[in-house]
């Protein structure tokens, strides 16, 4: 009963082993990107193509250094728009969801609208919320319309997934309902809960596009969606492509910072977080 | 001390007075299979009673019922303490046939999960939670987290769980099950030393005739579907009991007894 704390023996061999597939998974994607860079750039200046058609990526990153002003700004709003949609995605999803599992009654009664809200096309909802609502309301609820029934259904599953002999064990020690919620069915069902987070954070990003470009007749925005779209009538092709990069590596931080938080929080315990520990 | 009234015979006994009697208690559940019963028990304080049949035999859904986790469908379950009073499961301690730790955290708060329930501050805890660890020999292990623990260690966890509310009442349902020989035969070992030093009375499933002919006092062997009482067998062995009684003639007979009392059990199964 001494030595099993101590990991397998052959670990070192299997952690080298491990160590160099990670790096292989590391360098091949951005190989594919060098060469698509590359492969780009020598379609765009074999063929003279002009940048109204196809800009290079030289002339991309140019536009994104030169405009970088305006673009940062619109970053900045829509990246906001989109943390104000996740945070009411991911309070209203857990919230709605604890009450379902107090309430029968109340998750009869709701869940279906929760799918039928999700399973309309918010491109499709979006003109209309931007008629009754105010336009930053309006791009923020688009944005928490997408994100929260990930968070909803994902937590559900989580609070009806306790263990049934753990569940035993707390109605034998005479566990109060806020007792047991708080000592087992939410922590059994954190690991849930942050997959939930990890795609509401995303879908709240998409969302916020969504109804950014749906806004973008009104004008008032200024979003990255609505630069796109602004770009697009004035046929300034680079900076929609550096508008687009922008929003591409928006949404690559936020699920990356996501799913870093949910490592953190798991590693000592789960086992989708045990595998990278060796 | 006035013991309740309905006493075994063997007045001799030192330890008079019933901890858990059964009276015809039967459980049917929702599909009409009648899993239990009816069935009679009684088991004095302090004893050490197996529960042996084989798997599916009700003898878990015994355990159960007299843990009030599972309801009985007719017949009563009474739990009495040594002062006589009747109370609820705090005074039981009940172990799983897993581990049943919760993976989130340290082997300190799982076992200091019954006294948290109980609302107990934690400064009072610490002590108990201490000691029902050094009961088991984890006193060290107390921040590991569960899955750095090997199996033999998380069912001493457990152990240490159901002892830490200091329970007169242990139901163990077939603990050690699912450990390697070896383990198995050190937890039995210290199993019966925690019995004899803590005086608890202990309750324990398991389908294993030379398991239950270890550790036991009485064996109440129980047929399958529905499990009813089908023999009861006294080992009068000595209590501090060792790898010289494993390995003794005695041991032996009594294994064969009680084989010869679970064959009927098994009858008419398919793979007998």
């Amino acid at each position: 009963m001494s030595s099993l704390q101590n990991p397998p023996l052959s670990s070192d061999a299997a952690g080298a082993e491990t160590r160099g597939l990670r790096l292989v998974r590391i360098l091949l994607p951005v190989v594919v990107l060098a060469v698509g860079i590359v492969l780009w750039e020598l379609v765009v200046r074999l063929n003279d193509i002009p940048p109204y058609v196809l800009p290079g990526p030289g002339a991309v990153f140019t536009t994104l250094i030169h405009d970088w002003p305006e673009l940062s700004r619109s970053l900045l709003t829509t990246l906001l728009t989109t943390l104000e949609g996740f945070v009411a995605a991911s309070i209203g999803g857990v919230a709605l969801a604890l009450l379902f599992n107090q309430s029968k009654w109340l998750e009869y009664s709701l869940f279906p609208y929760a799918v039928i809200l999700q399973v309309t096309p918010v491109i499709a909802i979006a003109p209309l919320l931007l008629i009754y609502l105010p336009q930053q309301t309006a791009v923020v609820v688009c944005a928490w319309i997408v994100g929260f029934f990930p968070v909803l259904s994902n937590t559900t599953l989580g609070l009806n997934s306790v263990d049934r002999n753990l569940n035993g064990l707390f109605q034998l020690y005479g566990a109060s309902r806020m007792q047991k919620l708080r000592y087992l069915k939410l922590p059994s069902a954190l690991p849930f809960i942050l997959g939930g987070l990890r795609i509401a954070g995303g879908l709240s990003l998409i969302g916020a596009v969504v109804a950014e470009i749906a806004a973008g007749s009104a004008g008032a925005g200024s979003g990255l969606a609505y630069r796109i779209a602004e770009s697009g009538y004035r046929l300034n092709i680079p900076r929609m492509f550096a508008a687009l990069l922008l929003l591409s590596v928006a949404g690559i931080v936020i699920y990356g910072l996501l799913a870093l938080a949910s490592h953190l929080i798991l590693r000592r315990w789960h086992e989708s977080a045990l595998g990278k520990e060796i | 001390m006035g013991g309740p009234a309905a006493l075994s015979e063997k007045g001799s006994s030192a330890r008079a007075g019933v901890a858990v009697s059964l009276r015809g208690v039967t459980k049917v559940y929702d599909s009409g299979v009648t899993a239990l019963g009816p069935l009679d028990l009684e088991v004095r304080n302090g004893e050490f009673v197996s529960l042996l049949g084989p798997s599916g035999c009700g003898k878990s859904t015994a355990l159960r019922l007299i843990a009030g986790l599972s309801a009985s469908t007719s017949g009563t379950v009474g739990i009495s303490s040594r002062d006589g009073q009747v109370r609820t499961g705090h005074s039981i301690g009940f172990v799983f046939q897993e581990p049943t730790l919760m993976p989130w955290t340290s082997v300190r708060e799982n076992v200091r999960l019954p006294l948290k329930l109980a609302k107990m501050p934690p400064a009072e805890s610490e002590a108990r939670v201490h000691q029902a660890l050094t009961h088991v020999g984890l006193s060290d292990f107390a921040d590991a987290y569960p899955r750095e623990l090997s199996g033999g260690m998380k069912m001493r966890v457990s152990l240490a769980r159901a002892l830490v509310t200091d329970p007169e009442i242990l139901l163990m349902d077939e603990p050690f099950a699912a450990l390697d020989e070896i383990t198995r035969f050190r937890l039995n070992n210290d199993l019966l030393s925690l019995w004899r030093n803590l005086h608890k009375t202990i309750i324990f499933v398991t389908h294993s005739v030379f398991e239950s002919v270890y550790l036991s006092e009485r064996i109440i062997v129980m047929t399958s579907r529905p499990g009813r009482l089908s023999a009861e067998i006294r080992i009068d062995a000595p209590a501090a009991r060792g790898e010289d009684f494993r390995t003794s003639a005695a041991y032996a007979d009594y294994c064969r007894k009680v084989s010869n009392a679970l064959a009927p059990s098994y009858a008419g199964q398919p793979g007998s």
